[in-house]
């Protein structure tokens, strides 16, 4: 239950909206149920819905609309690379390719060992700096800028490094 | 000259509170709520000709004035969802320079009323917000937001709020929908947000940029900020400059630069020193402009670049040179807009849909002639028939490319050149 796991988290997240449009909520928590299993669980879909008054309907078609939120499990790390026009000008579909190579898989598909997906992304606000991508995973979001595929593989080792041992 | 926007290009540690402090910092946000009524910052902020820089270019004093005094609590809700694509000013600004922005914020809420700011991120921004609700914790320690600012009766909260990836959430009734915890879809307008804005009530959607010019402005007048710029386009631009440049990056400079200066002078020239063959002056949601001299050495202001039929817009510059055919690159902004497209009006979703297959029928050399005008057929059916822009902005750079670029749609050159 995120009540249980995050209480103070939730506690400041309803303080920031008036005490009746606690709906406003939504997004927030459903990061947080992200950060517990992921993926937004249906549970965690319920729960959240019980928390703020509404029905799961209208928790589950905010995880739909909006790309950032996924209701399936997937590789430890989604790396997701801006492929649209100011990156692609820059090199991005080619290192696209690469990567795939590299990593031997498809855009969309995870690696063997759980770790990476690899999906292709709409603009970030990185243009002046790509290849770029963004890494997301329980922790949060984080931005991968003026990258090689070089620099990408040995990112992917430390990464791979990070998770041995952890379940 | 110094930056103004851009100021921690000058000044490094500008984000701290004490080094912000130390070079003015909080001085227009004491003056405004300690010298000030409501109303003279809103006339201030008219008189400087400041336009909104999200895009459209609204006056923002004006955008203000139109929130009425007989319904409320007033909202002011700082857009920093930037997602079009070749737009990377606001989350310089945020990430360097965050402190002008939240007094901006804070101006703004002052002049309208408002008890209550809300900083509306694109979910993308994710430590970009910790940046912000740390700034903001220490702006309510050291006593410029929190209960009875300087001594007065004015009380102020801001607080961020994450999208969580949807480009339509820049537009400003979706930018609603979202903090109210729904699908980003934009509302049907009239009323509008200074009407009926956030849980219904009278709301400000200013951007990033916008607000962060407003310290200035209270602080050195409006004459100042008009002496900068050109006639109707006062005060500086960030520039976001990408694409096929040397040295790709921000750039603020006095509206009235020509696109010259910008790729050659500040960009370090075309990639590969190629000519440039098109310039994207708003991002993917632009015209495509040819690149001639005249286009060269037009001044980057409101009004000149409308001459060239295209819009200054969020002066997202980006330069395509003659390595690529522009069949390519509408083939990537209708592939975006089709991503973006929230479903909401049949002729935005329907038509980008339709748009993409002839695009790529075209793209695979298949009866080119008959599909490029099919494809402009329906990008000219999209046009004024949806509720928000995004449906028009998907078909700019596909009419304009097929109009002004006829040699790259010829059946021998289409599907040719990549990026």
């Amino acid at each position: 239950m995120l009540a249980d796991n995050y209480p103070d988290e939730i506690e400041r997240i309803l303080a920031k909206y008036p005490p009746e449009q606690k709906r406003s909520a939504v997004m927030p928590l459903l990061y947080l149920a992200q950060c517990q299993d992921g993926y937004v669980t249906k549970a965690a879909m319920e729960d959240i819905a019980r928390m703020l008054d509404i029905s799961s309907t209208d928790v589950a078609q905010v995880v739909g609309f909006y790309t950032l939120y996924h209701d399936q499990p997937a590789g430890k790390f989604r790396m997701q690379v801006c492929t649209d026009l100011p990156c692609a000008l820059r090199g991005a579909d080619k290192f696209m390719q690469q990567l795939c190579t590299n990593l031997g898989i498809q855009v969309g598909e995870t690696t063997a060992d759980g770790l990476i997906t690899l999906e292709a992304v709409t603009c970030l606000a990185g243009c002046d700096r790509a290849p770029m991508f963004q890494i997301q995973s329980r922790d949060g979001l984080e931005y991968h800028e003026n990258m090689s595929v070089d620099k990408t593989m040995e990112l992917v080792e430390t990464l791979k490094k990070s998770q041995a041992g952890v379940k | 000259m110094a930056a103004l926007l851009l100021r921690h290009r000058d000044i490094p540690a500008i984000g701290e509170l004490d080094v912000y402090q130390k070079n003015g910092g909080f001085e227009a946000w004491k003056k405004a709520v300690t010298t000030m009524e409501p109303q003279d910052v809103t006339n201030l902020v008219k008189a400087s000709g400041l336009r909104g820089r999200g895009g459209a270019g609204f006056p923002t004093g004006l955008k203000w004035s139109f929130i009425p005094n007989t319904i409320w609590p007033h909202y002011v809700v700082a857009n920093a969802d930037e997602s079009e694509p070749g737009t990377f000013k606001d989350r310089e600004i945020m990430e360097n320079n965050p402190l002008q922005f939240l007094e901006g914020v804070a101006i703004a809420c002052y002049a309208v009323g408002a008890n209550a700011g809300y900083v509306y991120l694109r979910g993308e921004f994710w430590p970009l917000a910790a940046i912000l609700d740390e700034k903001i914790s220490e702006m309510e320690q050291a006593g410029f937001l929190g209960d009875r600012l300087f001594g007065s009766e004015y009380s102020l909260h801001i607080y961020t709020h994450l999208g969580a990836g949807a480009y339509i959430c820049g537009e400003e009734t979706a930018l609603l929908e979202s903090i109210e915890g729904k699908r980003g879809m934009p509302r049907i307008r009239p009323p509008f947000p200074a009407v009926y804005g956030l849980y219904g009530k009278p709301t400000v959607v200013n951007n990033v940029e916008t607000l962060t010019n407003l310290p200035l402005i209270v602080e050195k007048g409006a004459d100042w900020y008009k002496s900068l710029g050109t006639a109707d386009s006062a005060g500086v631009k960030i520039f976001s400059l990408s694409g096929h440049v040397k040295k790709p990056g921000n750039y603020e400079l006095p509206f009235g630069t020509t696109y010259r200066a910008l790729i050659y002078e500040y960009g370090g020239g075309v990639t590969e020193d190629r000519p440039v063959k098109a310039i994207m002056s708003a991002g993917a949601s632009s015209a495509m402009i040819v690149a001639d001299d005249k286009a060269l050495d037009t001044p980057m202001d409101y009004a000149s670049v409308r001459t060239l039929g295209a819009d200054l817009g969020s002066a997202s510059v980006i330069v395509i040179n003659d390595s690529v055919d522009v069949d390519w690159v509408i083939n990537k902004t209708i592939h975006f807009f089709k991503h973006e497209s929230c479903g909401k009006c049949t002729p935005c979703r329907d038509g980008t849909y339709w748009m993409q297959h002839l695009i790529e029928r075209i793209e695979s050399g298949e009866d080119v002639e008959a599909n490029t005008r099919l494809l402009r057929t329906v990008a000219k059916q999209i046009q004024n028939k949806c509720l928000c822009p995004l449906g028009e902005f998907s078909t700019m750079a596909v009419t304009t490319a097929i109009e002004r670029f006829p040699t790259d749609f010829q059946p021998s050159i289409a599907g040719g050149k990549h990026g």
